[in-house]
């Protein structure tokens, strides 16, 4: 399933990262590998960015990216 | 069951190649040694099953990075019957570095020269081969993107981990002990001597955040936050700033003034109504813009802007921006200056240019002090806290209309990733150092053009000498005179065209030309002030200060940024017509409504 259709709180894997290569070395950069852990932590009103951790990492990125992103719960 | 662990550096296929073996057969498992998880797939290889395990890309096997030490703590622990070697064909001189220091490990290899579609497109050869030879390893070339030369590969790996028989040689656990004692040397070392500055636990984060980031009480907290903030600005600065004033008046008195007593009249009427009123008025602001930066900084360095980006991204994104764009909006608060220069983080140049559009419009700390003096003369102590925070609501407001109204212009659709860090209480001589730097800029800022503007001033108002000093017969009276018909209408008289004038260099001159102009500083030009004009003037004056090109800097960032001179004169363009056109709708209106 995409990381923006988890909910607060919830608890997943990242599965794979189908963006272009540039976002793709960021989002590495950050901590997003297949296999890590994320958590959603909050999503923002007004269909606003979601704020997830990797680790002890917190990062935000908008809707339109995180359904870039699968995960499996 | 027999393992394969794929290794590689960063960005070379490696993550698509696993994907393509394993089809969807993959899951995420712990292993010894390590603590993060692996992603693995078990597959059919010749007549057995065998399991791939895809380690993170790295550049360097003794590297220290926490991927670099995730790898070589799985290989030390789980040595794989085969070591898969990615390499990005494209990239193979960088890359070979990694598969010598992989060979020294004695590993059984095969290696994968991936993205041969890019080489031939380059004109790259590389001879697979002679390369073999040389290294003493199977290697092939092999594109995972359109699935070419697959077959001949997993034939090799098929036929290397038949009789594989995995083991380590002393040496090179020698080399990885070696490692890890750097590692361990380092975490002890670290722990020992480097201090990081006091960080909340996490759950107290967490708590701070869930109130913070509030869906709906998020933004009234912070808008109302900003306000307490910029009210204490007020409370606090004014006294330092009567202070200040007091000490220069006194100075002039029993210093100054006798200092340049012998000197002829028009000498002394230049020193001194001219440089030194004009230069005290200016330097009366030195306590508000230390408070002023000492604030920021604290909101900066606590890490609540980015959650400012966070609760703002929603809005930003209708006008075409991200949250970094408020972000730098905010900082514009500061100075324009370094806001403009921070919009290098983003990559599309769209939104480069439209978030450069609306940072001048942040009322920056130039700005304040000007609207500090005004409202401070003309306003009671009670209002003039609300006037200034009317013009920080008219500062975003400006700025969002003018995002609506050209993001089709800009249309961009970079992807919006930050880091949150957790909530940091800055020390204090971080805030101490913040503070001081800011003050050495402005003071920096402030040689340079504000004695100059003053002088200038007082000759514009002061000559010819046949006419009375600031009367309709000088220079300065003329300009005026013959900029009457665009500034009459939002209700701007000729002095203080004059003043916004000076003001387009920089605004730290407007209230020292006021000074000169008026010839008097401190609480005489604020009764003066107050005694000319009327509170709906005032505020016209204060809107078009607001709304106008910031200052000569600004625009230099401007072009130097936007590499276009085109944009510098649209900016320039666009905040003069919106600034005439916000005075001349707020003074019309009020004087239509009677005040």
């Amino acid at each position: 399933m995409m990381l923006s259709k988890l909910n607060p709180g919830e608890i997943a894997t990242i599965i794979s990262i189908h963006t272009d290569e540039a976002l793709h070395q960021r989002l590495l950069a950050m901590g997003f590998r297949s296999g890590k852990q994320i958590e959603l932590i909050r999503k923002a009103w007004f269909s606003g960015p979601l704020q997830v951790r990797i680790g002890t990492t917190d990062i935000l990125l908008r809707r339109a990216e995180a359904e870039k992103i699968m995960v499996q719960l | 069951m027999k393992r394969i662990a794929l290794l590689g550096m960063p960005n070379t296929g490696k993550s698509t190649l696993f994907n393509r073996l394993t089809g969807s057969a993959s899951r995420v498992g712990n292993w010894p040694g390590i603590t993060v998880e692996l992603l693995s797939g078990k597959i059919l290889l010749g007549d057995e099953m065998v399991e791939i395990i895809d380690l993170p890309g790295i550049y360097d096997m003794h590297g220290f990075s926490e991927d670099e030490q995730v790898v070589r703590h799985f290989l030390h622990e789980n040595i794989p019957d085969l070591a898969l070697v990615v390499l990005n064909a494209a990239q193979i001189e960088r890359q070979l570095s990694l598969l010598l220091q992989l060979k020294q490990f004695k590993l059984n290899m095969v290696v994968l020269l991936n993205m041969s579609d890019e080489t031939k497109k380059l004109g790259i050869t590389i001879d697979v081969n002679k390369m073999s030879a040389t290294l003493g390893m199977p290697i092939f070339l092999l594109s995972a993107k359109y699935g070419t030369g697959y077959p001949e590969a997993l034939q090799a790996i098929t036929k290397a981990l038949r009789n594989s028989v995995p083991s380590m040689p002393e040496s090179v656990r020698k080399l990885i002990a070696q490692d890890e004692h750097i590692e361990r040397e380092m975490a002890q070392i670290i722990l020992q001597t480097v201090q990081i500055p006091a960080r909340l636990p996490d759950n107290m984060t967490n708590r701070l955040d869930s109130l913070l980031l509030h869906p709906w009480l998020g933004l009234p907290i912070f808008f109302g936050f900003m306000f307490l903030l910029f009210q204490a600005i007020f409370l606090f600065g004014q006294p330092l700033q009567g202070v200040v004033n007091a000490l220069f008046g006194w100075m002039r008195e029993h210093a100054f003034g006798p200092l340049v007593g012998f000197l002829p009249a028009a000498i002394q009427g230049l020193l001194l109504d001219g440089v030194y009123n004009g230069v005290a008025t200016v330097a009366a602001f030195v306590p508000l813009i230390v408070l002023f930066f000492l604030f920021m900084a604290i909101v900066e360095d606590t890490g609540y802007l980015s959650r400012a980006a966070f609760l703002m991204d929603a809005l930003m994104a209708k006008m075409g921006l991200d949250g970094r764009s408020f972000v730098m909006l905010l900082m514009g608060f500061g100075c324009n200056v370094p806001a403009l220069m921070g919009t290098r983080v983003m990559r599309s140049r769209s939104l480069r240019l439209l978030s450069m559009l609306v940072i001048p419009f942040s009322l920056c700390s130039a700005r304040l002090q000007v609207f500090v003096f005004i409202s401070a003369a003309l306003f009671t102590p009670k209002a003039a806290p609300v006037v200034l925070f009317s013009l920080y609501l008219f500062s975003f407001a400006t700025a969002i209309l003018t995002a609506l109204l050209f993001k089709r212009h800009y249309p961009n659709t970079e992807p919006f990733v930050l880091e949150l860090p957790p909530y940091r209480f800055p020390t204090f001589r971080q805030m101490v150092m913040r503070g001081w730097h800011e003050v050495y800029q402005f003071l920096h800022r402030a040689s340079k053009f504000i004695v100059a503007g003053v002088v200038l001033v007082w000759l514009l108002t002061n000559l010819p000498p046949s006419a009375a000093p600031a009367s309709a017969d000088t220079i300065a009276g003329m300009i005026g005179a013959w900029l009457h018909p665009i500034f009459s209408p939002i209700g701007i008289s000729p002095d203080l065209t004059i003043a916004l004038i000076f003001g387009f260099v920089a605004k730290e001159i407007v209230i020292g030309s006021l000074a000169v102009i008026y010839g008097m500083s401190g609480d005489a030009l604020s009764g003066t002030l107050a005694s000319q004009l009327d509170w709906v003037q005032a505020y016209s004056f204060m809107l078009f200060t607001l709304v106008y090109t910031p200052c000569l800097s600004t625009i230099a960032t401007l072009r130097n940024e936007s590499q276009s001179n085109k944009f510098m004169w649209f900016s320039i363009a666009w905040s003069l017509t919106l600034a005439w056109l916000l005075s001349f709708l707020f003074y019309q209106a009020a004087r239509a409504l009677g005040y």
